[in-house]
Order: C-alpha cells, then sequence, then structure tokens
C-alpha cells in the first residue's frame, strides 16, 4: 500500500478517512471548531461519488443521515458539543431503528452555547446514550492526527456489523491541530471501484421483486417493545465483551496509573515520560473506545498490590472517573485531576499531582 | 532534540503559514511535528498565533507551556507571549514595529522584519524574514528545505511569488547570523 505523508488537520483527516472508510452520504451544519471537516467534505465528498448537503439546521442534518443509514448508504454528519445536544432526538432514532451511521462530536466547552476551546465534558452524553431510551452508542476516542484517520474506517465496520451508531469523540485541539499523515493512497479521495459495503439485506432500497422491509422504532403491540429491548440489551453485552479498545504503557510495574483519553491522554503522555526519566513508576492507560469502557483490561491489572493508585485525568469534571471507579471496583484508590471550560490539565500540572500522590502514599522509612 | 516554537502578530501577518511551512519541512525531514493554530473569531489585523513542536521523538502535549522560541512580529504579541518564554530561551522581535522590550533571562534577537521585507518589494514576506532568520539560530532545517516546501505548495496564480519568499529567507538568515 502506497504511503506518502501530508500534514493536515484533525478534522479534516476524520472527514478524509471517513470517504476512505466508505462514507457516502454526509450532512451537517457548521459549527467552531469543527469547520475543517465539512468544508473537506464539500470539496471532496461529491468528487469520491458521494453527497454531500448543508443542511438548515442540525435537526435537519441528522434526520437526513437517518434516511440515508436506512437507504442503506455509509451516512455521516459532525458537529461540536451545542449541535451534537441538538442531534440526540435522531441518534436516538437511529439506535432505536437499529440503523448504522457515524456521528463526530469535536468537544468544546460547556454547558450551553459555552464556548470554542477544547473538551471532554460530554463524555456522559457519549457513552450513556445521550438521548431518550435504554441505548448505547458505540465511542471511539482518537488521541492523534493519524488516529483520527484510522478510526473513522473502523466506525464505519462496527456501526455496519452491529447495526448501530458509533461516535466519534474528539476535542477541539484534536481537530484544529496538524501532523504528519500517512494516508493510504496519495490520492485519497479517488472513488474505490471495489464495493466495499456489505451487502445490506435489511435496507430500504425499492421492493421490487422482494417482500419490503420495515424500518422502525415504534413498538405499539403489548410486550413488543420490550422484547425489542431486551434483543438490544443482547446485542450490547455482545459489543461489550468483543470490542473493548486501548492503549497501556508501563503497567508492569508502574504504582501510579494515569487514565486518559483523546487529547488529554497524549498530554499524560509526555507527563509519563518524564516521570519515568526521574525514576517514578508511572503508567498510562488510554481507553480508545469509551463505550464500551475497557474495563478488562483494569481486572488484569495486580490491584491487589496496596502500593497501587490509580489518577484519572479529564478535561471535564470527572466523568469517565465513574467508568473507571465501576471498572476498579474499589479494588486501589482512584484520584482525580481535571480541568474545563477550555482550561486543559498541563504537563506541569499532572507531574505535581502525580509527585504529591507518590509522596502520601510512600510508607515512612 | 524537542524544540516548542510559538510564533504571534497580527492578523495577515502571514503566522499562520510561517509555521505551517516549517512544520511541513521538518516533516519531510522526518522529525514528529504539531501544529496548532490560534483559532475562532480570528480577523485581519486581529491578534493570531500558533504553536509548533518540532521532535525526534512522539509528542505528547501540542499546546506549549514554556516555549524554547518565540517569534514576535508585532507589540501586542510579545506582551501576550513573554511570560510564556523558558528560561534562557530565544526570542526574535520584529524591530520594525516593536521598538522597547524587557531585558529578562531570555537571549533577545531584535531584527527589523518588515522593513527587510519591505526592501524585497513586499512586506507581506517579513514572515520569511523571521524564519530566515530562525533558522539561522536553530538549524531544524535547511533554507533549501523550506524552499522545497514553498515551490510545492504556491498556488498556480502565486508561483510568481515563489522568488522573493526566497530572497526573504536568505536576507533573514544573512541578519539572524550577524
Amino acid at each position: 500500500m502506497a504511503k506518502t505523508k501530508v500534514l493536515m488537520t484533525g478534522n479534516e483527516a476524520i472527514a478524509e478517512g471517513a470517504i476512505q472508510g466508505g462514507c457516502r452520504f454526509y450532512a451537517g451544519y457548521p459549527i467552531t471548531p469543527q469547520n475543517e471537516l465539512i468544508a473537506y467534505m464539500a470539496r471532496h465528498l461529491l468528487p469520491a461519488g458521494g453527497v454531500f448537503i448543508q443542511a438548515e439546521s442540525e435537526l435537519a442534518a441528522i434526520n437526513m443521515v437517518f434516511a440515508a443509514a436506512a437507504a442503506g448508504s455509509r451516512a455521516m454528519t459532525s458537529s461540536s458539543s451545542p449541535g451534537i445536544s441538538l442531534k440526540q432526538e435522531g441518534i436516538s432514532y437511529i439506535a432505536g431503528a437499529e440503523l448504522p451511521a457515524v456521528i463526530v462530536n469535536i468537544m468544546r466547552g460547556g454547558p450551553g452555547l459555552g464556548n470554542i476551546w477544547p473538551a471532554q465534558s460530554d463524555y456522559f452524553q457519549a457513552t450513556r446514550g445521550g438521548g431518550h431510551g435504554d441505548y448505547r452508542c458505540i465511542v471511539l476516542a482518537p488521541s492523534s492526527v493519524q488516529e483520527a484517520y484510522d478510526l473513522m474506517a473502523l466506525a464505519f465496520e462496527l456501526a455496519d456489523r452491529y447495526r448501530n451508531p458509533a461516535i466519534i469523540l474528539g476535542d477541539g485541539m484534536l481537530g484544529q491541530m496538524m501532523e504528519p499523515l500517512s494516508v493510504h493512497s496519495p490520492q485519497p479521495t479517488v472513488h474505490r471501484k471495489k464495493n466495499i459495503l456489505p451487502n445490506k439485506k435489511w435496507a430500504l432500497t425499492g421492493c421490487k421483486g422482494r417482500k419490503p422491509n420495515i424500518i422502525k422504532s415504534f413498538y405499539m403491540k403489548e410486550g413488543d417493545l420490550e422484547k425489542f429491548n431486551l434483543r438490544l440489551q443482547e446485542k450490547y453485552k455482545i459489543i461489550k465483551q468483543k470490542e473493548q479498545r486501548c492503549d497501556s504503557l508501563f503497567l508492569e510495574d508502574a504504582q501510579v496509573i494515569l487514565v486518559a483519553y483523546g487529547t488529554m491522554a497524549r498530554i499524560a503522555r509526555g507527563a509519563v515520560t518524564k516521570l519515568r526519566e526521574d525514576g517514578k513508576k508511572i503508567g498510562l492507560i488510554r481507553p480508545v473506545t469509551l463505550w464500551p469502557f475497557p474495563d478488562k483490561v483494569f481486572k488484569r491489572l495486580a490491584i491487589s498490590d496496596k502500593r497501587l493508585a490509580i489518577l484519572v485525568i479529564e478535561m471535564s469534571y470527572g466523568q469517565m472517573l465513574d467508568d473507571v471507579r465501576l471498572a476498579v471496583n474499589c479494588q486501589a484508590p482512584v484520584e482525580f485531576l481535571g480541568r474545563s471550560g477550555g482550561g486543559v490539565p498541563s504537563e506541569g500540572e499532572i507531574i505535581n499531582k502525580v509527585r504529591k500522590l507518590l509522596r502520601t502514599r510512600e510508607p515512612e522509612n | 532534540m524537542t524544540e516548542r516554537i510559538i510564533i504571534a502578530g497580527a492578523g495577515g501577518q502571514g503566522i499562520m503559514l510561517l509555521g505551517k511551512v516549517l512544520s511541513m519541512a521538518a516533516m519531510r525531514k522526518g522529525k514528529f511535528v504539531t501544529w496548532l493554530p490560534s483559532y475562532g473569531a480570528e480577523v485581519r489585523g486581529g491578534t493570531a498565533h500558533c504553536m509548533v513542536v518540532i521532535s525526534d521523538q512522539e509528542i505528547g502535549s501540542p499546546y506549549i507551556d514554556k516555549a524554547d522560541t518565540l517569534i514576535v512580529m508585532n507589540k501586542p504579541s510579545l506582551t501576550r507571549f513573554q511570560s510564556k518564554i523558558k528560561d534562557k530561551g530565544l526570542v526574535l522581535i520584529n524591530s520594525s514595529l516593536i521598538d522597547k522590550y524587557p531585558r529578562g533571562n531570555s537571549r533577545l534577537l531584535p531584527c527589523p522584519f518588515s522593513e527587510l521585507a519591505m526592501k524585497l518589494g513586499n512586506i507581506k514576506v517579513a514572515n520569511m524574514v523571521a524564519l530566515g532568520a530562525f533558522l539561522s539560530q536553530r538549524k531544524i532545517v535547511d533554507l533549501k528545505d523550506i524552499f522545497g516546501v514553498i515551490s510545492d505548495i504556491a498556488p498556480e496564480d502565486k508561483r510568481g511569488l515563489i522568488e522573493v519568499n526566497k530572497r526573504a529567507l536568505e536576507e533573514g538568515a544573512k541578519y539572524g547570523s550577524r
């Protein structure tokens, strides 16, 4: 496979990764800090044989994606926090209709209109469903421009495989920054001839010569909705079992394990490198899937080790913290460091917090 | 090697492009690079800055707390970022637009970027004069690597400007290494 390096923003890489991943329908409404994504789609999706629509609103965009997904297309939309809130009704309907679709959230500070600076404060919204009803979205959290690109194809694959919405959860910093990117083809937007879409027998493609397909999230008959929900829960159980993904560093001998995702994880990695140079036994767990949360990796840790402490770091005030606590299940102390509303915990702040933690935990000699 | 550079000036001074050209040249040398812009309500004449990190190793934070080098093209940028320079860091100052600068612990290099650009007949290349001066101090890439990037990214209707950009880089490098 030909590899060439280009310098791209995270937003552009996500758009390019989506096109390479087979996305052929995009509808969106502009919002900072993800505008480079919609702009890239506007320029490149048509030449790739796809459909691009700048919708009149976020509601229109998500419902267009709902329809395109029902028709069997690999469809996506993108926005930033306030815009994603507007899309929640549509996402709930997509989950209820068991359709595959990809939703990109380049998070900014909240609540309300908030500001345009990076944040991770939509973790609960993304991993707990977000709209009404008992549903879950698959949530992937890239931490570099390369990973943002690479995860797009995976998001479409998982969405198709499980007929479930998948969310890419990034932040303003990841969206805006440029990094070298290896693309799969030197002319990335050339339409692939090979049909990479799986056969979607359930799609609404015109029923001439076959039984009509029905796509709905409405169950009137007594007991039907409960049955449907139980089926959803079965599906979620399988996803939790099979699709946990995470990255880790130095877990073998770590006395403090940092847990962070996305942009926050790369800042934490910088802190780990510096602390290791100083002889401190620090490790890192970086969840790549936020739902399903990679709890298996925590269960494999030697949590009976009394010296071990866990430090969760977020650009929010303790959201992923809940999942880490559930995974650790009181087997080790779980500490927290977080800032939000545009504030980003720095490498220095992380190092200070870790040093303090080590001091309080060291037995007196 | 890790070099953290903050480039700041007025919107329209080519701040983003300066950072981008340097990042691309470093990328082509096989370095790890991050380029982080200021974004949002940015307008011509307002302030603009970008943060560039170039390293032999994977880069953690693209956001710079303490910079090895600060390149400032106008006065408000110096005021805003002078606290971000690390001890004994390098500060390249556009002396055409900044008359007073504090003597701190940093290594100051005042250089009339705008005037040198005007002498070349195009004030817009002040950014490339600054880049040339920077590279004379920090040999991260060669001038010819930058030439390569410029001629590759120049759009069809702007190819006439390649030459003056090259001369701006050379002028900056000459001034910087005096």
